[in-house]
């Protein structure tokens, strides 16, 4: 088997794996330390078990996100020898920074928390997890200050035979910083707000512990609407800096074949399976135009001629990736947002008021629209990297180049099933257990329902 | 002294700080199924319990070392990081495994009341601090004795080629340095039979640990080039690594663990300076031709890289070391073989 696929299908089913963990860290790290910070300021037990009841999700989660990163720090060095000696002076930075500053914080004031309860005063207690949900958030950033870097190369100069650092405050200022790490920590909130806002709803339909979840639900409401309406916002921007720094992205997520000016947005477009043809498409005159500039004229490149000027740039090659992978989950990505959208203004329209119980059909929805951030996130991403495609660094390294020539197809091949087994056997035992701590609730066991004495109000709620 | 040295001499003290870290934890963790033997199955448990409390709030800290080191080296000797994780391919896949199941053991073993489920993780633990003790150890052993390394920097041996008798020496001398300096850990930081039993342990495992070092110290002058670089001259480190691992034995006879844990520590450390000290100024020694040795230059990163490194260095180390320390000092108290205050 051609070990570049192998080695490419490794680092995606790990990557993608990892990623299923870490949006839910950034965002119920936040949340749990906002719960916890409302126990130490209001006193109230409530909000201790509230604490205690996320915290747990949260830690089994964490624990997948922890093991699963270690692989990622490593398999650049071990599938990708050739692209860490290219990249590493500028590449490496970030990565020992973010274990020095951000996962060594995390990590051991997590354990501090864990085992702390009794060791710490309340309010100490607080001030560790907000460190831990700051440490972990941190750790995006400079992830992603180093992904930018593959996505728009800045601060550097070609100089033996490699990318060196010339500029690092030019590498901590790029633009793809600017747009990656709001859109990307804001959906995390926004995972943890809709995760929460689910395991609410199904303890809200048994009638569990109401005021626990439906303060749950109100604080995850807050979170949510403000986080996904400003991950949209940014997504939109996000766009404009794409079809700025990389038009053929763009023109594949689009499937833009021909230049168009005004473009025209797809809303349905089926290619033939080599990828290179559209056989069928619906789309909406001027809107590509609109995401793309704020106006509805205004010319946006096509695959075809974005081909041939890259083959003048950069020498004859095949510059166009693949156009259904990228096409679809740009949809999926948007799609599950715009469902979030809706949804995160409904919650906060029924947190407001007293609809928890009214309307056990719509809290249902709630719970399987647990799912539509972790498909965001997922689809995202593979957008974003996928669409890269021919390059491992935009313009500056293909993804063949970055290769270990050392590792061979059959021990490639022997990692890829080994990680694939162990994550798939380990999905298995979390999904499990969070099933378990989710549905046994904030006391462990199921507790009556209780009078419906009065409902909390959305704002300083501290009776 | 250059930035090369210097981030040649923090690598070095980021594994180092790993080792004595993580060394007692793996050493714990291969210490569940050991020292919990009971008649009663819920003593056992119990007693598992007791263990893993022991290092809970602390092994994910301790593991980020590692993972630091791993980044310096990739920061700040590219090729070295390049070289070498390339080439040790199938030993770090098997590094990552165990890791991995151990990290998710850690927090998911107690969450189950199902017998069969704790025991799958309990051993997790055990192979998942067996096999890195083991791994690493054998990888040191390699780095120190030299490794097939082509004119192109690049790793030409196998799997097989690194399981050589001096590497797995090595590797052995580490895993059993690992499970005294665990067991002499856990006689600190737990109480009753528990403790005894650590103990107890703890001075009949300190003779087959001196002789395996002493075996590993004879042959380091075979299988490396330890003559030729550092002299016949032992030198203050190797002499120091000496006193410290007879004086762990003496603190054990006497009672006092505290000492004995120190002298572990001072151990662990002198023995990988010498380590790094013979593989100075070079990372990856070839065994083919020393002229294909990675070097502190040839590996490294440039001098801006290496500067912008330190600053952050300098800033966040000390930082790092003052919050791990006060998460000791938090959990300095033993923990009581007892249900109540178990917290995994």
């Amino acid at each position: 088997m051609d070990p570049i696929l192998l080695a490419r299908l490794q680092f995606g089913v790990t990557t993608v794996y990892h990623y299923f963990f870490v949006p839910l860290t950034l965002g119920l790290s936040v949340l749990v330390a906002i719960m916890e910070t409302l126990y130490v300021r209001t006193g109230q037990d409530m909000y201790k078990r509230m604490t205690k009841f996320w915290g747990k999700l949260f830690l089994i989660n964490f624990a997948m996100g922890v093991v699963t990163g270690i692989v990622q720090e490593f398999q650049f060095g071990m599938n990708w020898s050739e692209y860490s000696r290219f990249v590493g002076d500028i590449f490496g930075a970030p990565l020992a920074i973010e274990a020095l500053m951000a996962f060594f914080l995390e990590s051991t004031l997590l354990g501090v928390w864990i085992f702390g309860w009794d060791k710490l005063s309340k309010g100490l207690h607080a001030v560790v997890m907000w460190l831990v949900a700051i440490g972990s958030n941190l750790s995006a950033l400079w992830i992603l200050i180093a992904n930018s870097f593959m996505q728009e190369p800045v601060g550097y100069v070609l100089r033996n035979g490699r990318a060196e650092m010339n500029d690092f405050f030019a590498l901590l200022l790029n633009p793809s910083v600017g747009v990656q790490v709001p859109h990307t920590i804001l959906a995390g909130f926004t995972t943890g707000a809709f995760f929460v806002m689910g395991i609410s709803a199904y303890h809200l339909i048994h009638k569990h512990d109401l005021p626990l979840y439906r303060k749950s639900f109100q604080i995850a409401a807050i979170v949510g609407m403000i986080s996904i309406v400003m991950v949209s916002l940014n997504g939109h921007t996000q766009t404009q800096h794409m079809v700025e720094t990389q038009p053929m992205k763009m023109a594949a997520a689009e499937a833009l074949w021909e230049t168009e000016n005004p473009a025209s947005f797809s809303l349905l477009t089926i290619g033939d399976l080599s990828q290179t043809r559209e056989i069928f498409s619906i789309r909406l005159p001027g809107v590509l135009s609109l995401l793309a500039y704020n106006q509805l004229t205004g010319e946006v490149h096509g695959i075809y001629d974005l081909q041939e000027e890259f083959q003048q740039t950069y020498g004859p090659g095949n510059y166009i990736p693949p156009v259904a992978v990228i096409y679809w989950t740009f949809r999926f990505m948007v799609g599950a947002g715009m469902a979030m959208v809706a949804l995160a203004l409904y919650a906060l329209f029924m947190a407001m008021g007293d609809m928890f119980e009214t309307n056990p059909k719509v809290l249902r929805l709630f719970i399987i629209a647990i799912a539509l951030p972790y498909i965001a996130n997922a689809s995202g991403w593979i957008m974003t990297e996928m669409g890269r495609d021919p390059w491992v660094v935009y313009g500056l390294m293909k993804i063949e180049d970055g290769i270990s020539p050392v590792v061979s197809s059959g021990q490639a091949l022997l990692s890829l099933i080994g990680f694939t087994a162990l994550y798939g056997a380990l999905m298995v035992a979390t999904i499990y257990l969070l099933g378990k701590y989710a549905k046994a609730g904030s006391t462990g066991t199921v507790v009556p329902s209780l009078p419906d004495d009065q409902m909390p109000s959305l704002v300083g709620a501290q009776d | 002294m250059d930035l090369n040295i210097i981030w040649f001499m923090l690598v070095a003290v980021l594994y180092i700080g790993f080792f004595v870290l993580e060394g007692f934890d793996f050493g714990v963790g291969m210490l569940v199924p050991v020292l919990s033997k009971d008649k009663d199955p819920q003593m056992v448990d119990l007693k598992r319990r007791t263990i893993i409390n022991t290092i809970g709030p602390h092994w994910d800290g301790n593991e980020v070392w590692l993972l630091t080191a791993g980044g310096a080296t990739f920061a700040a000797f590219p090729h070295w990081y390049a070289t070498m994780f390339s080439g040790f391919y199938v030993a770090l896949f098997l590094l990552l495994l165990a890791l991995i199941l151990r990290g998710v053991a850690f927090e998911f073993r107690s969450k189950d009341e199902n017998p069969r489920w704790r025991n799958f993780w309990d051993w997790s633990i055990f192979l998942g601090s067996l096999l890195p003790a083991l791994l690493l150890g054998v990888a040191f052993g390699n780095l120190a004795r030299g490794v097939p390394i082509d004119q192109n920097m690049q790793y030409a041996g196998t799997f097989f080629d690194l399981l050589n008798p001096y590497a797995l020496l090595a590797g052995l001398t580490l895993v059993i340095g690992c499970v005294l300096y665990g067991a002499i850990f856990l006689s600190l930081k737990t109480t009753g039979e528990l403790r005894e039993k650590a103990s107890a342990l703890a001075r009949k495992l300190w003779l087959p640990t001196l002789v395996v070092m002493l075996a590993l110290m004879t042959t380091t002058y075979y299988a490396t080039d330890i003559l030729s670089s550092l002299g016949v001259n032992p030198g203050a480190v190797r002499v120091t690594g000496l006193a410290a691992i007879l004086l762990v034995g003496y603190f054990l006879r006497k009672g006092r663990e505290g000492w004995a844990f120190i002298m572990m520590a001072v151990t662990i450390t002198t023995t990988l300076i010498t380590a790094f000290m013979i593989m100075f100024p070079r990372v990856m020694i070839s065994s083919l031709n020393a002229d294909w040795s990675l070097t502190i230059y040839n590996a490294s990163s440039s001098p801006y890289t290496l500067k912008v490194m330190s600053i952050v260095a300098l800033i966040f180390v000390p930082i790092v070391l003052a919050y791990q320390g006060w998460s000791y000092w938090v959990f300095r108290k033993r923990i009581e073989t007892k249900p109540e205050g178990l917290t995994y």
